[in-house]
């Protein structure tokens, strides 16, 4: 599989490398710079959707909090919560799979249990709290189980791996994996094609220990 | 997915009334099978009453010695439940055995016996299916077969019932509480779900705008020991292609009651009362399990590509049996 960032305009790579950003920041700048482009200003995304545009028939208002934020949000009703957070808050971080409860990428918190965001509809979440793997970490200070994923290399392509680790969070504060079967088995809902079980097996076992 | 309005309710009688009043309207709880399918085009309600917010959420013990699982308590609450988990195991394992931690989070016990079929020709549009449009025909009858049912079916429709919960329920002879328009009113757990005649489109006794509040599990003793046998094509996170629900009293190394339910294998959760009497009164062995477990399939009418689980039916429930009677 080639590097994503082959296909990424030159002029990106111009203007981001040099000021030596991680591979992740660049990625990020980018993406921003890209909903930039598309709607012909500096706007952020969420303000694009939420203050620019006039509220359409059916809309329902929403008011959630989002990784300790206080979002207030018009939607379709028939908007995911997946959707609402990659395409209307730009947290990205969240991933689309199977967009149909069979694969885990979209997993995350809400009222601190994992849930499929793809089957949530976000209308249904009044008043919820959602914490996305972007709301993980306190600071610069990684959560226990993001570490533990980094530490024993417990994903290869990633595209799982925010679902995995939203996941292995849920699943210590829920309490009932104690063995490595019982690990294996309350983790089957997220799916990992590049096939890194053993090693989320390990970085799940270590950060029970912190968490 | 197409529009709807969305509604939210706080009360029994508003959602009852919501649903009987709004065109095509439908309930929303978990949503875990609903949303799914309103994606792929399958279900297309006008307005979605969310229920999240009835006050059906406990579980509580009745003065009859009967527990009563409000409809909308969550697959993984019940399943971790001690009450549940002490005296009626086999609906703990049932309901872990089924879709993902994540799932469970968010479905519904009323939701789950709302379940709709996974035939893939009820989920693929492009091909006929009578539960669909009814009339359109069935494409499973001589297509690709070999999850289909092998009991309970008809010449309309051969698609499981794919819930786990509900084949543990079937065993336990659970009570569905439902509230409508016309008052209350109780069914039996095996009157609720239809088989599917020539009316595969109407799958459960459910009448209009009917609110399922509850599921009751009667006062079963011997209940306590009860297992769950699921067997599938992956080890987690798949649904049964065979699986048994048991319960038995054994006292002195005879059998005085049993209980069993089969999954995977019936176009409704499969009681098999015939099973259960054949072994009353017989000793607790494994030759009697072989023969209640023929018993129990000797009506199955398997298709070209699922002929395979009337051998894999028996030893599923051959191996519940003898776990639960303490022989494996």
């Amino acid at each position: 599989m080639s590097d994503p960032d082959e296909n990424l305009p030159a002029q990106h790579l111009n203007s981001a490398v040099p000021s030596g950003p991680t591979r992740r920041e660049f990625i990020g700048q980018v993406a921003v710079a890209g909903i930039g482009f598309g709607i012909g200003s500096n706007l952020h995304a969420e303000d694009y959707f939420q203050k620019t545009r006039a509220a359409a028939p059916g809309e329902t208002t929403v008011h959630l909090e989002i990784n300790g934020a206080q979002k207030t949000l018009r939607l379709d009703p028939r908007v995911t919560l997946l959707d609402t957070l990659r395409e209307k808050l730009a947290l990205t971080g969240t991933k689309k799979g199977c967009d149909h409860g069979q694969c885990g990428a979209c997993t995350v918190l809400v009222n601190g249990r994992r849930v499929n965001s793809c089957l949530t509809l976000t209308v249904a979440c009044q008043n919820a709290k959602v914490t996305t793997v972007e709301g993980l970490a306190q600071g610069d200070a990684l959560h226990p189980v993001q570490a533990a994923f980094l530490k024993h290399d417990a994903f290869q392509c990633g595209y799982c791996t925010s679902g995995q680790i939203c996941s292995a969070v849920g699943l210590l504060s829920e309490g009932h994996a104690q063995s490595d079967a019982e690990i294996r088995e309350l983790m089957s809902g997220n799916i990992c094609r590049c096939g890194a079980y053993q090693n989320i097996l390990a970085a799940i076992k270590e950060a029970r220990v912190a968490v | 997915m197409e529009a709807f309005a969305y509604r939210e309710v706080q009360a029994n009688r508003s959602a009852i009334e919501a649903l009987a009043t709004e065109p095509q309207a439908r309930f929303l709880a978990g949503g875990t099978n609903l949303v799914d399918l309103m994606k792929m085009g399958i279900e297309r309600p006008k307005t979605l009453v969310n229920i999240n917010s009835l006050p059906l959420q406990s579980i509580t013990v009745l003065p009859n010695g009967v527990l009563r699982i409000g409809a909308l308590v969550r697959n993984s609450d019940l399943a971790y439940d001690e009450r549940i988990r002490a005296s009626y195991p086999v609906l703990s394992e049932a309901l872990l055995s089924g879709a993902s931690p994540q799932l469970r989070n968010m479905a519904t016990v009323g939701g789950n016996l709302m379940q709709r079929t996974r035939c893939p020709y009820f989920y693929d549009v492009a091909f006929a299916c009578n539960k669909r449009n009814n009339g359109s025909g069935c494409s499973a009858l001589e297509g690709f077969n070999r999850g289909n049912a092998i009991l309970g079916g008809s010449d309309h429709c051969i698609s499981t019932h794919p819930s786990d919960m509900c084949v543990a329920l079937a065993a336990l002879d659970a009570i569905v509480q439902v509230e409508g328009p016309k008052g209350e009113r109780s069914i039996r757990i095996q009157d609720f779900h239809l088989l599917p005649e020539d009316h595969p489109q109407k799958e459960t006794d459910l009448g209009p705008a009917e609110l399922i509040t509850a599921v009751d599990l009667p006062n079963l003793p011997f209940a306590a020991k009860s297992h769950y046998v699921k067997v599938r094509d992956r080890a987690s996170y798949e649904f049964a292609l065979t699986s048994a629900a048991v319960a038995l009293d054994i006292m002195d190394g005879t059998v005085r009651a049993a209980r069993i339910a089969l999954g995977g294998v019936g176009t409704k959760p499969w009681r098999s009362t015939v099973a259960e009497q054949l072994l009353m009164g017989k000793p607790a062995s494994e030759a009697q399990y072989k023969t209640a477990a023929n018993v129990a399939l000797q009506d199955a009418q398997p298709r070209k590509y699922n002929s395979f689980k009337v051998e894999l039916a028996k030893r599923t429930l051959i191996r519940a049996l003898l776990t639960v009677g303490g022989m494996v």
